[in-house]
Order: structure tokens, then sequence, then C-alpha cells
């Protein structure tokens, strides 16, 4: 028998993990260094849903970049507008009235029980555990009910605004939110009942991804990763805003700084958000949901009704003596029913007009004048008719008119000056800041993101466990690369 | 594995940033050229050599102790300033409750400046997202790469003087232009209507 002689070597063992992988919750690519089954390093690349949100937050108005933050965290959007116009509100120097400050308080917390919600159900799907998947999504799907009915959107929302909230909340809304918060704790207790104490849990969360104080610190971590190592920040008690002065809650904090520690701060923080939404539906105070700064904040359109509504049949002419010919109308017309050559004045057909006030606002000679009830009207019966004054309601709501299109035209006149201001979405502390250089943009406009900041933690935290655990780990910081990557 | 729920007492403030921004002037006086203030956050202004100097001093001292950085970020003032780069690091103290902002200055023309990774581990990706986007070059920094781009992108997104739109469409990244092709190749196997 001829005896063959193996040389057996060992070598690291690369695996490539994403971008599509179903538990790195987005686009997340990991390539692992593996010796056995062990995590030797590991080397993130993110980037790939970058949308470049900095750089268009920089060629839009204040107003126009709101709805773009609703793409970066897409699970908890409301909590991201809410760190938005917090920071504008702080650069403009204006302050949105209590109404509002409360409601936006019991939206941003509704959003953190609906991100915690969502958390737990992935995390826990990761690791195992089908049935608590199905659980929260059964609540979370109320919460969404209930953005449903205040602004018409279950994800990206858009609700609140510069300056307050865009409308205000219904009763209906209350009762129910307040029937969920009655509910809500017994729902928790369902979910830690089937994990809490269940031994593969553990054994899949105790003593993994462990990071001491200091160094989570140093890391840059905040929110509830940071508070699971024990370091009791929390930007709603550290710097607080929106209506978190005026109610009593508490912080909860970890003591080993692992997985599990980190999902205990979460399920507590969710009773703490509970407890804050019953609070402000109890003390929520009555008067207006928005601003009164006119420089700053756009006002509501019923100021403008009298021209703008559809059912006016008012006709608009111009007056011949006032037009120079310039122009300005004639491009600007969406129905293209106006004519005239250069420098002789123009004329509308009236047959072709919408009534659109479009010309109105972009006139700079005052030569186009309303007539009310003028529609159907001929040209000569119009120019006798334009020339008697208008009713002092019409002449109110034509200049507020006026004025709301310049206004959004060149965007609210902003003091020279920069500003960081971080609020606390359920990921971890969202920061914006912003340079601007006196126009109706930002001349610089920076997010700080704490899934980026988070993502860039993974290495430090997966070295040295098995791969199984990676997954664990990546659920565990709670990561959403919409915002990873902005 | 035990949590516990504290009580965080408040209002308790920090030192107020003035003063701070006072004693890094006191330390660095030949550093600082500027300290402003707009709406009680107060920024330094600083020259980019001693950067890695002045954030230890501000981590380390007992009296500031910035161990959180909450952001470090590039500034593009093309045509605006001169210098043209500013990074912009947002320091917050957790034990002491007080925030300052220190700007550093970087030229135009070969724009680095030290890495702060040695005092922030948290440091490492803001940098290479900032020189990502504004080519401020992070010297030893120990993993300086592209982080949201493509490794082979050209050019420097954030900087003023890059257009809105991305680059010409010939000019565009290869990655993308293969894409196009390929969905072109593709199109003639798409049903017919």
């Amino acid at each position: 028998m001829e005896q063959v002689e193996k040389i057996f070597e060992t070598r690291e063992l690369n695996v490539n993990m994403g971008p599509q992988h179903p538990a790195t919750h987005g686009v997340l690519r990991l390539v692992l260094d593996m010796d056995g089954e062990t995590i030797a390093r590991v080397t993130p690349y993110i980037g790939y849903l970058h949308r470049g949100i900095e750089k268009l937050g920089e060629s839009l108005s204040y107003f126009q970049a709101l709805p773009l933050t609703d793409r970066m965290d897409y699970v908890s959007s409301m909590s991201n507008n809410i760190g938005y116009v917090v920071a504008v509100e702080k650069l403009f120097g204006i302050e949105a009235p209590e109404r509002a400050k409360f409601i936006r308080t019991i939206v941003g917390e509704m959003s953190r029980i609906s991100n915690h919600l969502l958390w737990l159900a992935t995390h826990a799907l990761d690791i195992g555990a089908m049935t608590v998947f199905l659980y929260c999504f059964r609540e979370r799907e109320w919460i969404l009910e209930l953005f449903e009915m205040i602004c018409g959107a279950r994800l990206t929302v858009t609700y609140p605004r510069v300056g307050g909230v865009r409308n205000d909340v219904p009763q209906e809304f209350l009762d129910s939110l307040y029937q969920f918060t009655e509910e809500f704790p017994s729902r928790i207790l369902e979910y830690e009942t089937l994990i809490d104490q269940n031994r593969i849990w553990l054994k899949r969360t105790v003593g993994i991804g462990v990071i001491s104080a200091e160094e989570a610190v140093n890391w840059g971590l905040t929110g509830p990763t940071l508070r699971g190592s024990g370091v009791p920040y929390d930007v709603r008690k550290h710097a607080p805003y929106d209506a978190y002065d005026k109610v009593d809650f508490e912080v909860p904090i970890g003591t080993e700084g692992d997985t599990y520690d980190r999902y205990r701060c979460r399920m507590l923080e969710m009773r703490q958000s509970n407890k804050i939404i019953r609070q402000c539906i109890e003390k929520l105070p009555p008067g207006p949901v928005m601003a009164d700064a006119p420089k700053f904040t756009l006002q509501p359109k019923d100021k403008m009704m009298p021209i703008t509504h559809p059912t006016q049949e008012h006709a608009f002419f111009i007056v011949e003596k006032a037009c120079k010919g310039c122009g300005m109308c004639l491009r600007a017309c969406p129905a293209k029913a106006i004519f005239g050559e250069k420098k002789k004045p123009h004329t509308i057909k009236q047959e072709l007009c919408l009534g659109c006030a479009t010309c109105y606002v972009t006139c700079k000679f005052k030569a186009m004048t309303i007539v009310p009830g003028g529609k159907g009207l001929s040209d000569e019966k119009l120019a006798e008719l334009a020339a008697t004054p208008l009713p002092e309601e019409i002449a109110k709501a034509s200049e507020y008119l006026v004025k709301h299109f310049e206004f959004i035209r060149r965007g609210p006149k902003v003091p020279d000056g920069e500003i960081y201001v971080a609020t606390e979405v359920p990921k971890g502390e969202l920061g914006f800041y912003f340079v601007s250089d006196g126009t109706g943009k930002p001349y610089r406009m920076r997010v700080r993101a704490p899934s980026f900041v988070h993502a860039g933690v993974l290495p430090r935290l997966s070295v040295g466990h098995l791969v199984a655990d990676v997954i664990a780990v990546i659920g565990t910081i709670d990561i959403v690369l919409g915002e990873c990557d902005r | 594995m035990a949590v516990v729920e504290v009580r965080i007492s408040l209002p308790y403030k920090g030192m107020d940033p003035t003063e701070i921004a006072e004693k890094i002037k006191e330390k660095f006086p030949d550093e600082v050229v500027d300290v402003t203030n707009f709406r009680d956050q107060v920024s330094v202004i600083v020259k980019k050599d001693r950067i890695v100097d002045i954030c230890r001093y501000l981590h380390n001292d007992p009296l500031l102790l910035f161990d959180h950085l909450q952001d470090l970020c590039g500034v593009d003032y093309h045509g605006k300033k001169d210098p043209r780069f500013e990074v912009v690091y947002n320091l917050y103290s957790i034990r002491h409750h007080h925030k300052i902002r220190v700007r550093a200055q970087v030229p135009e023309n070969d724009p680095n400046i030290r890495t702060v990774t040695s005092i922030w581990a948290g440091a490492n990706w803001h940098e290479r997202e900032c020189f990502d986007m504004f080519g401020i070059v992070f010297k030893g920094h120990p993993d300086l790469r592209r982080i949201l781009l493509p490794e082979d992108w050209e050019g420097y997104p954030l900087r003023k003087d890059y257009p809105l739109k991305g680059p010409e469409p010939e000019k565009d990244w290869h990655g993308f232009i293969e894409v196009l092709n390929r969905s072109k190749e593709l199109k003639e196997f798409e049903w017919e209507e």
C-alpha cells in the first residue's frame, strides 16, 4: 500500500456579507476575514445609498429641504423632521408655540416607539425569534395608522414645520393614542415573556459585542447604544428641546455594555416614551400650532382664499396705461393666455385664463388688476370695472399674496452665523450643523447621522466573535443605511 | 446584566463657553485667530498646525474634559474667505455638560491637517468622509480611503465649485457608464408592445 502524505495548512477565509443581505438592514457590505469561524477583521463598505442630501440641501431653501430629512432614517422619519425644524428654528431665532411643542414631543415619542418596535422585531428575527416579529408589527401598525390620521402619510410624514406643525391634531387621534398608551405596557410585557428569560436569547446576546463606558464615549456612540454601557447621556435631558423639560421621565442605563443590556435599555425606553406621551396628552395646552413670525414661517393659506380659491369668479385685467410690456407675465402664465409684443401693452385672452393669479404676483408695475365677479365679461366692460377700487377684503388678500410669493421665491432673510443643534432620535444623537450666509438657503448643511457613527464601531464590536454574532451586533447598534449614507 | 433607570438632575450647566474660549486663548495665544459667538454658541477659530495639541488639551484638562466628539466636518468657503477650507470640531463634555466649537483653517493648495483619531476614535470615519467630500488630507490617519463614494471617483462633491448635477454625462464615473451601456444591450430582450 502506498502512503500518501498530505500537507494541511490553514489560511484566512474572506467572506463577503452583503450588500444585499436580509440581516444587514439595508445595503451594508461587510468583508469578513475569518480564522476558522472566528472573526479576525471586519471591513465595512458603505455608500450604496448615498444621495448627496447635504449637497442637495445647499441648493434648496430652508423649507424645501425638510422632505429630504424623511428619506434619511425612513424608520423614524418624524424624529428626523423634528431634528431639522428644531435646528432651523434655533438658527432663525424663533420659537414654536406651546401646543406645537407638545404635539411634536408626542409624535417624536411615537416615532421612537415605532422605531424600537421595528428594531426589536428585526433584531429578534435575525437571532431566531419569529413570534416577536409578528407581535411587534401589530403595535407598529397602530402607530402608523395614527400618523396617517394626522398627516396622511405613514412613513415619510413631513408633519412638523419650521415654527410649529402642519396642522392641529384631531380629538379622535388623541383618544386613540391615549388608549394605545393604556394598552401598550401590557404588550411590552408580552414581548418580554417571549424572550427576556429565553435561554437561546440569553446565549445569543449576553457577553456579545461588549464595549466599556470610556471606549463607547471615545467612539462617539450615542443613544441606547451608548447608554447600554452605563453612560447617562441623553440629549433630551442634557439640552432639552420642545417640551422635554416639562415632562417627567427617567433614562435607563445598562451596566455591562453588551447586546443584552442594550436590548433591556430599549425595552425600558419604550415604557418611558409611553409615559411621556401620556403626560403630554394630559398637559396638552390649547392655542395655535404655528409661530406668529411672518418673516420666517409659512403662514396659513386661507388668508389668500378670497383670490386663489377655485370657486371665486374673478377676472384679471391689464391696465393699458401702467403696462410697460416687460413680458414677465407672458413668460410666467401657465395657460399661455397673455399676448403682446415687447415694450407694448399686453392683453389677456379671457377664454384661456385659469384665474391662477400667477401674472398678478409677477407684475412689478401694478398693471395687473383683479376684477371681482368679472369672469365672462367683455374687455370693454372689464376696463370699466378695473377703474373702481377693490373691496377691502380682496385688497388685503392680494397684498398678502404678493408678499407670500416674494417670500417663497427669495426665502427668509437669515442672519449670518453657524449653529449646531442636536436632538435625540431613536438611534442616537442627530445633529444638524448649519452655516448661513444671509440668504434663504443654507451655505452648508451638515447632518451628523447616528447610524454613520455606529456603523464605524462595527469592526471594534465584532472582532473575536463568531459569524452568527455579527448579525446580532449589526442588530444591536440599530443602523439604517439610508441615514448612514445620506 | 442589570439595567437601572437613572434620574439625571438638570438643569446643570457646565462652564460658560466664552470662558472656555478664554482658556484656549490663554493656553495657545499664537494659535487662536478669532472667537465668534452666535446664539450662545461659541466657536474658536484656530490655525491648523497645532490642532492635535489643542484637541488633546481640551480632551484631557480635568476642568474641560471634552470626551464626546459630536461632529467633525469640513466647510468650503470658496471665494468668500481665505484660507478656503475649515474643519469644524463640535465638542461636548458629557461629564461637565458644556460645549465648544473649534474651527481649524485649512488653505486651498495642499489642504491637509493632522488627524485627531488618537484622541477620539470616533473621528476615524468623520475624517474619511471629510476627505471624501472636500479632499482635505488628514495626516497620520490609519485608513484614509473614500467612504461614501466609489474609490476611483474623481473630484470632491461638496466643494462649492463642483456642479450640483454631477459630472458631464461622458465624464461620469465609469461604473455608471457601464450600467448604462449594459441596459442598452439588454434592451433587445424586452417585450415588444
